[in-house]
């Protein structure tokens, strides 16, 4: 799977006001090349939401997005803690973020939930210790 | 409906008025980012009493049409500064949350 252009970020692990950065980069990208509002808005919230996790969770990591006329492919990858249950942390409502996050609005267990509801496609790899890469494919056509 | 007309009828304050041109077609309350990513609608008038810099992330990503912050919760500058960055309109009104919602249910019809 080799998509035409490739674009990095690294998300600041340390700065949780600035989170979105890279989303926001992306929903602009996107909108240049013409695909759909309603495509980039799917896009751009499940990948604010993966940079939410790297922020809360895991001190930041890397967000690489891969597109193609066809097809987004959305590669966060952190090396957090992982993921203990990923069943249940895809269930709505579900949540282990601290309570001064809860107190910024997030935290309420709808993030990975957010990203599967807008994605054609998900894969959550994660290992304890050792970190979590998620994986989501947007179809265009 | 626009942001103007909006403004105009309701006598909120604007804080910060990127497009006053920009349609509402809708409303949404919520205070939980993610749920309101989740929920909200694109051209919405989103209400909400949570006013950290995240919310303009969220109205940005959302595409909202406005952020109307109730109970007369006032952001600081950054807020607003991040909001003229990104082309957010920003609203404020003294009622509380569920009243504003009744005045724009009203006003779409």
């Amino acid at each position: 799977m080799e998509e035409l252009l490739h674009y990095h970020f690294d998300v600041d692990g340390e700065n949780f006001a600035s989170a979105g950065e890279a989303s926001v980069q992306v929903k602009r990208l996107l909108r240049q090349m013409g695909f759909s509002p309603d495509l980039i808005r799917r896009i751009s919230i499940a990948m604010y939401e993966g940079e939410i996790n790297m922020v809360i969770h895991a001190n930041g990591g890397d967000a690489d997005v891969y597109m193609d006329p066809e097809r987004i492919r959305v590669v966060l990858k952190d090396h957090g803690p992982g993921i203990k249950d990923i069943a249940l942390a895809m269930q709505e409502g579900y949540s282990t973020a601290p309570d001064n996050i809860r107190s910024l609005g997030f935290g309420a267990g709808m993030g990975l939930p957010n990203m599967k509801r807008y994605s054609d496609e998900m894969t959550v790899e994660s290992t304890v210790g050792v970190g979590t890469t998620i994986t989501l494919i947007f179809q265009s056509a | 409906m626009t942001v103007e007309q909006l403004l105009q009828q309701t006598g909120w304050q604007p804080l910060l008025l990127a497009d006053e041109t920009r349609e509402i077609t809708g409303g949404y309350a919520g205070d939980l980012l993610s749920w309101v990513m989740g929920r909200a609608e694109s051209g919405d008038c989103w209400f909400t009493i949570m006013s950290n810099l995240n919310v303009v992330a969220v109205a940005q990503l959302t595409d909202v049409a406005c952020v109307v912050f109730t109970e007369g919760v006032t952001p600081d500058a950054s807020i607003l500064a991040a909001a003229k960055l990104h082309d957010i309109n920003l609203i404020r009104a003294e009622e509380p949350t569920y009243a504003a919602c009744v005045r724009l249910g009203e006003l779409l019809g």
